[in-house]
């Protein structure tokens, strides 16, 4: 298995349908599958707190939104994420590679590498860090729960988790 | 003209299209809820600069719905990339209103970079939205309405003496998602 399939296949188990996307390289994979699939509605965006938006709009019309960006994306979202997510009751799954760990060969990537865990904590939104053999279930789950508690939900996938085999 | 008016206009343009209205945080949510309220319309209370997106991600999501957004000159230029996703992605459906005050009206109308000249009209067009319009007179406004992309409406700056939405944000979307989702359409 590898590992933009399985995440892939977890999005396409919860029926996610709309996904707004900013790209990191980690991401690249999963990006094209979701450009060909017919039945997800894909918006790249400029900027991350611009798909939070986007997501939010597409709930309200029905479907089921993923953002999927790099954890860099989570600081531009902040204030998106609380004031229109939590604050109505939106559901969201973050998809997000989360850089700045263990083995991570930009320095730049360092300071909102280890923010992003707390930063989620801060707010009180779930995320879970699968390895490749639970990613199909974790994102599928994080969906699940995101919806049951209509609010925003990560899956946060480290260097570890896209060097999987 | 005064910006509730124009908001007026957008309020009765939405209802004769059955279109879903997306208004912009503050000021603008009030004026429309005080003028025209609907259980069609989504009042923004948080999130400055997402009105647009918002309005987007419904228009993509029922494509066979009107959606018209209320925006404001100082939300867009803290969003300004969403002109160029507009352009790109911006079915049929969609009509983004810029109501140019030139200032932030909500806060105490301090100026936005409209007021010094900053043209939304060419922004539109260069971020590759072919239908741009611009309004300045109030009867021109209603049959642009109609349409869809863009379409910047200059109005006078300061605000009316409407009072604070009183729905819940629970109340807000409730009502607006039993209009917008697919079962509820007619």
């Amino acid at each position: 298995m590898n590992p933009s399939l399985a995440v892939y296949q977890g999005m396409k188990r919860a029926g996610i349908n709309f996904a707004a996307s900013v790209p990191c390289v980690n991401l690249q994979e999963l990006l094209a599958s979701i450009n060909e699939d017919g039945q997800i509605v894909h918006v790249p965006v400029t900027r991350e707190e611009e798909g939070v938006g986007l997501c939010a709009g597409a709930w309200m019309g029905g479907l089921r939104p993923a953002l999927l960006m790099q954890n860099s994306g989570l600081g531009n979202s902040i204030n998106a994420l609380a004031s229109l997510d939590m604050l109505y009751g939106i559901p969201l799954l973050m998809i997000i590679s989360h850089r700045g760990g263990q083995g991570e060969p930009v320095i730049g990537q360092v300071p909102m590498g280890q923010l992003t865990a707390p930063l989620l904590d801060a707010m009180a939104i779930p995320h879970f860090s699968p390895r490749l053999a639970d990613a199909e279930e974790t994102v599928a789950g994080a969906w699940s729960r995101a919806y049951a508690s209509r609010r925003p939900v990560a899956v946060l996938l480290d260097l570890d988790f896209w060097r999987a085999k | 003209m005064k910006r509730i008016d124009a908001i007026f206009l957008a309020g009765q343009a939405a209802q004769a299209q059955d279109a879903l209205l997306v208004s912009n945080i503050g000021f603008p949510s009030r004026e429309l809820c005080s003028v025209m309220d609907r259980p069609h319309n989504f009042y923004m209370l948080g999130s400055m600069g997402l009105a647009s997106s918002i309005g987007l991600g419904l228009a993509l999501a029922g494509p066979e719905r009107k959606v018209i957004v209320l925006d404001g000159d100082g939300s867009v230029l803290m969003n300004l990339g969403t002109l160029a996703t507009i352009a790109h992605h911006a079915p049929e459906n969609y009509l983004l209103v810029i109501l140019d005050n030139c200032c932030y009206g909500s806060t105490g109308s301090q100026p936005t970079c409209t007021h010094l000249g900053t043209d939304l009209f060419a922004l539109a067009k260069a971020a590759g939205i072919k239908n741009v319009k611009k309004v300045d007179q109030a009867d021109d406004l209603p049959q642009v309405l109609q349409g869809q992309g863009v379409v910047i409406v200059k109005v006078e700056a300061g605000n009316a003496a409407v009072p604070i939405i009183s729905l819940s944000p629970e109340e807000i979307i409730e009502r607006f998602m039993r209009c917008a989702r697919p079962a509820a359409r007619s």
